[in-house]
């Protein structure tokens, strides 16, 4: 009966690490393929030859982009939208979450702003409105196009007001009684004990804008403007009209075309190493927030 | 005198405090100033904009100047055959991302847990969330690539001796890869949650029914997924309102004309039809009826999780 018992745990082990680890190998493989092709020679990338491992090891694809102006400015305005979105979505999402953490005896208005804030994340105007509102600001075709229309995140600030109301109310006691005003208490007790809740919602501002096409889409008409993922998406389009095409042998033929797969995928490389580079912190604070801030009790 | 003196620095420390909570309000109101005057321009004023939906919105003429025409974009919305395709394909898409989704992640964080070695479940889980954290224009071109006629996938079939299948072209497998590629994307990620409620389990309850003779299956189904149904319910329920959001960014990355039929959902729809088509105020009305649907569905989905779970949104 033991023996049983241990043959069949052992059979069990053996499909829960067999099953670990295709699923882990379902989610590497795929990127694989791509860095692969990046790495590869156009001839191979276009006969489809290209699995795992780079056919006839090319750097080429990288050394066209280091002269491609268009790539360097698209990277430019996503690194300026990102930095620029940070500092404003953290000053908002502070000076926001302080006052509505406090209880509506402490603070009069504080539910009407509540009120207010939850509405806009319940209701919106939609698509269209805000484009028009964008553009009679007369704001299309500038950074701010891409930093302002989400400069209040509802969400960050709601987990960040969370935060805040755990913060042991005997520290700002002690703070206003030795005369700081709000604004120091705000800097000098709230901000520093908060720091790992504020990475996490800095982090969620940074991926969320640096991932982001469709404002570049919508508010950039010139392809000069756009940021790194709308460029790089309007250049895949034009696989799609390729691979649309797919019956149609001739239109594969189209060497010239189709040998654009490598430069794109050595584009969607590099455009994704920023975010590899601060992986390590996403994977450690992205979890902290979805485990405090997702819901509340 | 003694007595006094307390009962002075009593008296002044409650003057004290009492000035600090009346004079307080002013720089709160202060701090949430830049706030919500960001909010009133890109988010206030665009839902003033939503009378444009009543209208016949000619840009040139403006929100003031245009002709109003009641609900005929709304009932013009109706007659077309589109609509209802189009409503449908969103609800499928979203339903199936949903339903497969959490599935998945719940059967991936049982399996996870069972991982001993810890170098292994680290490495696991570092690469299972990396998707989550990557745009869709990346994977669309990674999915492109995989299952385009002559990619890895149909090169896998016919090594098996299957036929082909045309992924992106076709009406018929449009759909399960719009929805096995999102579940690819978020299981990993998804089952953080799930990982964490089941390691918040009481480890004695599975000593006591192992001692007890019960085997892997059985404290699998009588104690883990038990103890994981307050947040399976919880986050089941706050799902609820995403089935009109069949995910625009991938959607938009990975379809052509061809699927339209099954793979237009309505924020493709509205984007396509009104702003690239400039019908402005009938991309408006589809906006409109989807934003009501969804404040509908997120308020009821914060009652029911109220009332079922003790927790809620907002």
């Amino acid at each position: 009966m033991v023996q049983n018992n241990s043959f069949s745990g052992r059979l069990g082990k053996f499909s829960i690490y067999t099953l670990v680890l295709f699923s882990g190998l379902v989610c590497l493989l795929p990127l694989c393929n791509i860095v692969a092709i990046s790495f590869s020679s156009s001839d191979a990338v276009a006969a489809n030859a290209v699995g795992l491992v780079p056919i006839n090891f090319t750097t080429d694809a990288y050394s066209m982009i280091v002269e491609d102006k268009q790539f360097w400015r698209s990277f430019g305005i996503s690194v300026q939208r990102v930095i620029l979105s940070l500092i404003v979505n953290m000053i908002i999402i502070v000076l926001m979450a302080y006052p509505l953490s406090k209880s509506k005896r402490q603070f009069k208005g504080r539910n009407i702003y509540m009120n207010l804030i939850i509405f806009a994340m319940l209701f919106n105007g939609g698509m269209i409105p805000t484009y028009l509102v964008v553009k009679n600001l007369g704001l299309l075709n500038t950074i701010w196009s891409l930093v302002l229309p989400g400069a209040v995140q509802v969400f960050s600030i709601i987990l960040i007001m969370n935060f805040f109301i755990g913060v042991p109310k005997s520290l700002e006691e002690a703070a206003l009684m030795d005369g700081a005003n709000p604004f120091q208490v705000l800097m000098k007790v709230y901000i520093p004990i908060s720091l790992p809740a504020l990475a996490t919602v800095a982090l969620f501002s940074i991926v969320g804008n640096w991932n982001d096409f469709f404002s570049g889409l919508i508010y950039m008409t010139k392809v000069s403007n756009y940021p790194l993922m709308t460029y790089i998406q309007s250049l895949t389009i034009n696989i799609q009209e390729l691979l649309k095409a797919g019956a149609n042998a001739s239109v594969l033929e189209n060497v010239a075309a189709v040998s654009n797969r490598n430069l794109n995928a050595a584009k969607i490389v590099i455009s994704t190493i920023p975010l590899l580079l601060i992986y390590p912190m996403l994977q450690k604070y992205f979890i902290t927030g979805i485990v405090v801030g997702s819901v509340k009790e | 005198m003694k007595s006094l003196q307390q009962g002075n620095a009593k008296n002044i420390y409650q003057e004290k405090k009492s000035k600090k909570l009346i004079n307080i309000g002013l720089p709160y109101h202060i701090m949430l100033l830049p706030g919500m005057i960001f909010l009133v321009i890109f988010t206030y004023i665009p839902m003033a904009g939503i009378f444009m939906a009543f209208q016949d919105y000619v840009p040139a003429k403006g929100l003031l100047g245009s002709p109003f025409v009641g609900l005929e974009n709304f009932t013009y919305m109706f007659s077309l055959p589109d609509i209802s395709k189009i409503f449908r394909n969103t609800i499928v898409i979203a339903l199936g991302k949903i339903i497969l989704g959490t599935l998945l992640a719940i059967v991936f964080s049982i399996i996870l847990n069972e991982i001993r070695l810890k170098f292994l479940k680290n490495s696991i889980q570092t690469i299972v969330y990396l998707p989550h954290f990557l745009s869709w224009v990346v994977l669309a071109s990674v999915v492109l690539n995989m299952f385009n006629l002559d990619g890895s996938v149909n090169q896998i079939l016919t090594f098996f001796g299957f036929e082909k299948l045309n992924f992106l072209g076709s009406n018929k497998l449009f759909q399960p890869l719009l929805i096995g590629t999102d579940v690819w994307k978020e299981f990993g990620f998804n089952s953080i949650v799930y990982l964490a409620a089941i390691t918040a389990v009481d480890p004695g309850l599975h000593e006591a029914s192992s001692i007890d003779g019960a085997n892997w299956w059985k404290r699998i189904w009588h104690i883990t997924l038990p103890g994981m149904l307050p947040i399976i319910l919880l986050l089941a329920i706050l799902s609820l309102p995403n089935i009109l959001n069949a995910g625009f960014d991938q959607v938009y990355t990975l379809y052509t004309p061809m699927v339209y039929e099954t793979g237009d959902i309505l924020d493709t729809y509205v984007y396509r039809i009104g702003l690239i088509g400039r019908e402005y105020s009938f991309g408006t009305a589809v906006g409109l009826f989807k934003s009501i649907i969804g404040m509908v569905l997120i308020l009821s989905a914060n009652n029911a999780a109220k009332r079922y779970t003790d927790r809620k949104l907002f």
